[in-house]
């Protein structure tokens, strides 16, 4: 009898469980890699090679070529280990994150202002204050902690709700 | 007063990697993180009165000490001494986090031996998780600072692959903690903290969830009504708390180890040194938001 997965019906949430993680290791594996600055300056440098090293199936290179967060979940990478690119890209959870969800940076910091998002997935809105709107930004960049080099690149192709 | 270690408090709070970043860059009174550096004011002036000899930090690994290669559900530190990790982005400048090596041997001894089969850690580097509130509890340290204020004893929960331990076993390990410690034959003052949560998921299009309500009713039950809460299944942190706010089973672990809880290890044995009363809320605090996360702050002293 096939083990119960009570939690597949969550909307917008991929739980990163035993059979995910079997599919993700590898993907995983190469985010975990890029926590050495060699590593880094070689994905950079040449990203399809640096990829190539790795036993990750062609869309999961797809999806990190195209910073498709939602597709690399899908594809069995956890968010924890997909930071990892993240950092190597200078951006900050909340810009990973904004990308998840299909919103703009800004409207996504003025909804974590606001309360943050409904479990049922709706986003809250509220009046903030300037100066903390201001502020929002610049302060929770440096959680990935790199300086904030800005990359044009999009990270995802994430799925409006 | 007894020759033996106790438990005199437990510490909660969350441990958002932002509040680190924020520290370690001087932005503690910007106007964003200056309501939630307030909350935690009441701390640091309780931690300078109530100082320990020892903490067990239970909190969890974000994929740096631990990768895909090995998961451990319960891995508790038996080291003397753990640096900062480099999360990948160089390590942060915070002191090394000195252990606690004759207690953390004891515990791992008594531990296993009441049934808990931890794995032990001689050797790993402690991430945000452990750092985080740390710095939250004893503020900046001085530059050249060779360690932390008080040794730390690393409990890593694993709650980053599904399935995460259950509440209930979170709750049973505090207790198994608390008899570990009570057995020390050295009278020292221990805490227990416990970190994560509270509401956030990081992943997916759900990302940016806070659910202020029910983080608040989760702390109500967890100073009134422990034992009830850890039945709670994990399906309803996720639902209702994120897919990251799972992380708040940890709680469950220094909430096990009050004493308003203690149990003899044998069902058939002595009732221990259970003393019914409620533990006292030193400090409650809830913060919205910090980066992606709902913080949540609760100081418990045992009566």
């Amino acid at each position: 009898m096939p083990i119960a997965k009570p939690y597949q019906d969550i909307p917008g949430t991929t739980i990163f469980d035993a059979d995910q993680a079997r599919k993700g290791y590898w993907l995983n594996q190469f985010c975990m890699s890029l926590m050495k600055a060699e590593n880094r300056a070689r994905f950079k440098a040449d990203e399809r090679a640096y990829l190539d090293e790795w036993a990750m199936t062609a869309a999961q290179k797809e999806a990190v070529l195209a910073r498709d967060l939602n597709q690399c979940i899908r594809l069995g990478g956890n968010i924890y280990f997909l930071a990892k690119i993240g950092a190597t890209d200078g951006r900050s959870y909340q810009q990973m994150a904004a990308g998840m969800t299909g919103m703009s940076e800004t409207d996504y910091r003025d909804m974590m202002l606001a309360g943050g998002r409904r479990p049922d997935g709706t986003p809250r809105h509220a009046a903030v204050a300037p100066e903390v709107a201001a502020d929002a930004s610049a302060a929770t960049r440096g959680d990935t902690r790199q300086d904030t080099r800005q990359e044009s690149r999009q990270d995802t192709k994430g799925t409006p709700r | 007063m007894s020759q033996h270690a106790r438990i005199t408090a437990s510490v909660y709070t969350s441990h958002v990697p932002a509040i680190g970043v924020a520290m370690d860059q001087g932005r503690t009174r910007d106007p964003y993180w200056q309501p939630l550096f307030a909350g935690y004011g009441p701390s640091r002036r309780w931690m300078d009165a109530h100082r320990p000899d020892a903490i067990v930090l239970v909190y969890n690994d974000h994929a740096n000490a631990f990768s895909l290669d090995m998961i451990p559900t319960f891995a508790l530190g038996t080291a003397d001494r753990y640096e900062p990790a480099d999360e990948g982005w160089g390590p942060r400048a915070v002191p090394t986090v000195h252990g606690h090596g004759e207690l953390a041997a004891h515990l791992a001894q008594s531990v296993i031996q009441q049934d808990f089969d931890l794995t032990l850690i001689n050797r790993m580097t402690v991430d945000h998780g452990l750092t985080v509130p740390l710095s939250l509890m004893f503020g900046e340290q001085p530059a050249g600072a060779t360690g932390w204020p008080v040794p730390v004893i690393p409990l890593a929960v694993n709650v980053v692959q599904y399935p995460v331990p259950s509440g209930r076993r979170c709750l049973q390990l505090g207790q198994a903690i608390r008899r570990a410690v009570e057995s020390f034959d050295t009278p020292l003052r221990v805490q227990v903290w416990g970190t994560g949560g509270m509401s956030h998921q990081l992943q997916g299009p759900r990302a940016g969830l806070i659910n202020r309500e029910w983080d608040n009713a989760w702390m109500d039950r967890l100073i009134a009504d422990p034992r009830g809460l850890a039945e709670m299944p994990h399906l309803d942190y996720v639902r209702e708390a994120g897919s990251e706010g799972i992380e708040l089973v940890m709680w469950l672990i220094a909430r096990g180890a009050m004493a308003d809880l203690a149990e003899s290890a044998d069902p058939a044995g002595p009732a221990g040194s259970a003393d019914a009363s409620a533990p006292r809320v030193a400090h409650r605090f809830y913060h919205v938001p910090a980066s992606n996360t709902a913080v949540g702050h609760l100081i418990l002293e045992n009566p």
